[in-house]
This record gives structure tokens, C-alpha cells and sequence, in this order.
């Protein structure tokens, strides 16, 4: 269904150079698009049972948030066609590489090989319909977080792919991603040297809230960032940092204007009950400014320039920011509010390109 | 510089400690392992009395999850906030760099002082044949707190009162 509002439409603008965008999300438009990399059995087991696709509240399909409008094609869901992203973010923004996010929820298949066989069709579709099609993109990979021994096998098995830049966790998990269970996937991610990304969403059967389920879609959705400041706090002081010394990690779209407390709080409760975490080295926030990076939207600040400059120099680092559209997510109306007013020179090169070049090493 | 009879020895043994006051300032010195630590008795961080902290030791860590119980008897842990110092310098465990409570020197004088630690042979001062008589000596060591004078090795840089790092509780 073509949707047209016309002046709604997504528009990029011209930043003043390239720029890497950080996070694009990317959909499997039905079954029917990974049944070319299922094998047999895989095929006969979704034509005979009723799953579909797996379930996912993250992002329902007519909330405006989901999608900008003329994101959705003729056929298929917002996301999940090639020209259209070419045309709507890599040409409208200068895109010099852009990294695909597919929220395909494959930690919501509670049969772990189902979720490990639907983890690699949507690998092996990421490569055969977009990797191999279009050289700015790069994409995450898909795992089946749920088992971290089936993730890691999946990370081995495409890893060593041009393509793939990071592993997709989502950010609502069984349990937080420090604990050693999921020491797997940081070591599959060590032997490609992948960054390990936690992204918005997931379905695991864990509410989304600590508080417990929600009532209404706008609580889940404001309230994410909630569970990637948990995540940070888990994986800093379970010492991953520490234990894997090359571990880079990205948080996408968890928003990053509430790093600064986050920062302030873990710092000062840490001098006094350090004892009971001591295999970390360093001060809790110097491990989120070294090897933490977040992307850029959603941007959730006030719109003077002069409260994002303070925010950014709270978190006492330019390095931290990734520029990312957030396509097809509707995260802001003017192409000019994609990134903040104010910045240096120096804080936007950084922002727009360099910070995620360097992290990524593209 | 002024120097302190703190007191005698055996009055401070090993494991524990003696709060002071001198000259307006209360000061904690400690007995570890038979050797003696003097410490400001106000936390860098709140001015609590840092003195008064649970002594313990060090949990380290080779690896991660792996825990290692060291230098027992060596780490203050301050009353109010759980920040903790190392006795034996001031310095704290999570920034022993900037942020350490003011240590002193500490010395045990030996007999022959002046003065008030002291070694005297007591007995008859004639030498009457007819009266055997032994040397008796009362050894008097006593703890001896140095004022106005860090610790050179320990304390490279003055003012610990104002090395409180930000964020505090």
C-alpha cells in the first residue's frame, strides 16, 4: 500500500559531507522471501504449521511512529525494499555506508532451532537481496540470542562476510547480557572482530518494563530506554569489558540523552561497593565513553543548542554519537532536526562519520 | 613538626586501633602486623570519621568472577559510604591517585628516648659486697606520632581535604 502525503515524505538533506548511517532498519517482508534459503525440511515446517513470522510488538505496523510515510512499497512492509532505501536514505543524505538492522525477533521462537534456521535465511537474504546488490550497505546479524550457543554458530557461519559489521541483540532479553551465559556470542563476535549491538525491542516473554507488563504501546515505546540503562549497568559491572578486552558494543535507538545520570550514578556508587565487583579496572562510566557507542536517534533533548552542547559535555566524550536516520521510524519531521543545532565543527565531523568509521573500522 | 606520645606499645596491638586528639584534630593510629599507620580521622569524601570504619582487607580479582581476599587487615572502610583506604597510605582503592585521606608518620621509639621512653637500670647505687643485686631494666617502647610532616613516600602532593572527586554520595 503506497501511502502519499507528499510533504511528509522523507527528505535527507545535504549535511556538508558523506555521512555513515548507523541504523536502517531492514524487514522481511513475508515468509515467502526466506523460503529460497530454507531447506527443505524448514520449508515444509512453515507450510504445514501456522507460524508465519514471529511476533514482535516492537514496532506494529500502523503505529506513525513505525513508519514515515511512502516507506511502505506496493508490496511488502515499510523497510524492505531496496530501492526505496536507496532512494529515501542513501541518496537522500549522502550516505557513504549504511548499516542494515533487521528486527527480525528470531529470540521470540521459543523452538531454538527454529530460531536458529530462520536466523540464517534472514543472514543469507541480507546478503543475496541487499549485501550483494548495494556496496554502501553493511548489515547486523541475525541470531537466535535466546541460545547463545545456536548465536554463536550463526555469527561464526556469516562472520567472516564483508557485509556484516555487528551482531543484533535485542535489547529486551531473558536475562541482562553481561551474565556468562551469553559469553558465546562475545567470543564469536571477538573472532570476526564484530561490534555487538543491543537494539530497540524484542520479544523474549520478559515485559519490556522492570516494573512489569505495560498497558499501552506509547509506555513500551517511551519507555526503552529504561531497558538499555539496565543492559549498560549489567554489562559494565559483570566485567565483559574487562574479560574481553577487544568487546565494542553499540546501543541503536535507545536514545543517549539520559547517559549523563546513568554516568553520575554508577560512578559514585561504585566507590563504595566496588568490593563486590572488583574485577573491574577502571571508573563504571570511562567503560560506556571507551567502548560504548550509541546512535543518534532517537534524539531526545530540548531543541535549544546551547542544553544539547551541556548534555554532550556531561557525557565527557565527542566520541560517543553515531548519526543514523532511524529509517523507516519516524523520529523527526525537518531533515535539519536530524542532527543538533550547535555543535563544533569538530562534534559534527565526529558525529556524522568518523566516530561510527572508527568503531565500525570501516 | 611536633611529636606525639601516642602510647605504649603494648597498649596498641596488632589488628587494632587508637583515636587521638591532638592539637584539635582527631587522628587513628593503627597497629598492622606490628607496624603503626596514622591516618586523619575525616574522610575525604564527607568528613565522616573515617577512623572508625570496619578494618579489612582487599577483594581482588585475577579474573572475572573470581575473587581474592588480600591484605587483610590493611583497608579502612569509612563508616558512612563504604569508600575504602588503604591504611598503610591513605590512599583510596577506587582513585588512589586523587582522592586519599592525610596520613602521618608513625615511629616506636626504643628506650634510651627522651625521656619519656626510657630505659633505667634500677638498684642500689653503692656497691655493698654483702648485697647481691641484679640488673633490672623496665623497657618502656612507646608509639610515637609525627605531626606537620607527611609521609614523603606516601603523600607526593598536599591538600587531600580537597581532592574529593565529584559525584560523591
Amino acid at each position: 500500500m503506497q501511502q502519499s502525503t507528499g510533504a511528509l515524505a522523507p527528505r535527507g538533506m545535504d549535511l556538508g559531507q558523506a555521512v555513515i548511517d548507523t541504523d536502517i532498519h531492514v524487514n522481511v517482508p513475508s515468509e515467502n522471501a526466506l523460503f529460497p534459503y530454507l531447506n527443505d525440511h524448514w520449508r515444509e515446517y512453515l507450510r504445514y504449521s501456522a507460524f508465519r513470522l514471529p511476533t514482535d510488538t516492537a514496532y506494529p505496523k500502523n503505529a506513525p511512529t513505525s513508519a514515515l510515510p511512502t516507506t511502505t512499497p506496493e508490496n511488502g512492509t515499510a523497510g524492505s525494499s531496496l530501492d526505496l532505501v536507496r532512494s529515501q536514505v542513501l541518496d537522500a543524505w549522502n550516505v557513504e555506508v549504511g548499516i542494515l538492522n533487521c528486527s527480525y525477533a528470531a529470540e521470540s521462537l521459543h523452538n531454538p532451532d527454529t530460531g536458529a534456521a530462520m536466523s540464517a535465511a534472514v543472514n543469507d537474504w541480507l546478503v543475496a537481496e541487499w549485501l550483494d546488490k548495494e556496496p554502501r550497505l553493511r548489515a547486523s546479524i541475525v541470531v537466535p540470542s535466546r541460545v547463545p550457543e545456536l548465536a554463536a554458530k550463526e555469527v561464526d557461519r556469516v562472520g567472516g562476510h564483508p557485509g556484516f559489521v555487528q551482531v543484533y541483540l535485542p535489547v529486551v532479553s531473558e536475562a541482562p547480557y553481561g551474565h556468562r551465559r551469553y559469553w558465546p556470542i562475545f567470543e564469536a563476535a571477538a573472532r570476526h572482530d564484530l561490534v555487538v549491538s543491543l537494539q530497540f525491542g524484542g520479544a523474549p516473554g520478559n515485559p519490556p518494563t522492570g516494573a512489569g507488563w505495560p498497558s499501552y504501546y506509547i509506555e513500551e515505546y517511551a519507555g526503552m530506554s529504561q531497558v538499555f540503562m539496565s543492559q549498560i549497568l549489567n554489562l559494565v559491572v559483570e566485567g565483559g569489558f574487562d574479560h574481553f578486552p577487544n568487546l565494542r558494543m553499540a546501543m541503536i535507538e535507545g536514545g543517549w540523552t539520559w547517559l549523563p545520570s546513568l554516568m553520575w550514578r554508577i560512578d559514585k556508587d561504585w566507590k563504595g561497593l566496588r568490593r563486590e565487583v572488583p574485577w573491574n579496572t577502571q571508573t563504571p562510566s570511562d567503560y560506556i565513553r571507551q567502548r560504548m557507542r550509541f546512535s543518534l536517534q532517537p534524539l531526545d533533548a530540548s531543541p535549544d543548542p546551547k542544553h544539547m552542547r551541556m548534555l554532550i559535555d556531561q557525557i565527557g566524550s565527542d566520541d560517543v554519537l553515531m548519526f543514523s536516520t532511524d529509517y523507516p521510524h519516524w523520529q523527526f519531521d525537518r531533515p535539519e532536526d536530524a542532527v543538533p543545532a550547535g555543535l563544533s565543527d569538530a562534534q559534527r565531523r565526529k558525529i556524522l562519520s568518523e566516530n561510527a568509521r572508527a568503531f565500525y573500522r570501516l | 613538626m611536633s611529636r606525639h606520645v601516642v602510647c605504649r606499645v603494648e597498649e596498641l596491638p596488632p589488628g587494632e586501633r587508637k583515636i587521638i586528639e591532638v592539637g584539635g584534630r582527631t587522628i587513628g593510629v593503627f597497629n598492622v602486623d606490628g607496624t603503626y599507620y596514622a591516618l586523619l580521622n575525616r574522610c575525604p569524601h564527607r568528613a565522616a570519621p573515617l577512623c572508625k570504619g570496619p578494618i579489612t582487607g582487599l577483594v581482588g580479582s585475577p579474573e572475572q568472577y573470581k575473587f581474592e581476599f588480600c591484605r587483610d587487615g590493611e583497608i579502612l572502610r569509612c563508616p558512612w559510604h563504604g569508600w575504602e583506604f588503604d591504611v598503610t597510605n591513605g590512599r583510596s582503592v577506587f582513585n588512589p591517585h586523587r582522592v586519599r585521606a592525610k596520613s602521618y608518620e608513625v615511629t616506636v621509639e626504643s628506650p634510651d628516648g627522651d625521656g619519656y621512653g626510657a630505659t633505667r637500670t634500677i638498684g642500689p647505687d653503692d656497691d655493698d659486697p654483702t648485697i647481691e643485686t641484679f640488673p633490672v631494666s623496665i623497657e618502656q617502647e612507646v608509639v610515637v606520632l609525627h605531626l606537620g610532616q607527611s609521609r614523603p613516600a606516601t603523600r607526593p602532593t598536599a591538600n587531600v581535604e580537597a581532592a574529593s572527586t565529584p559525584g560523591g554520595i
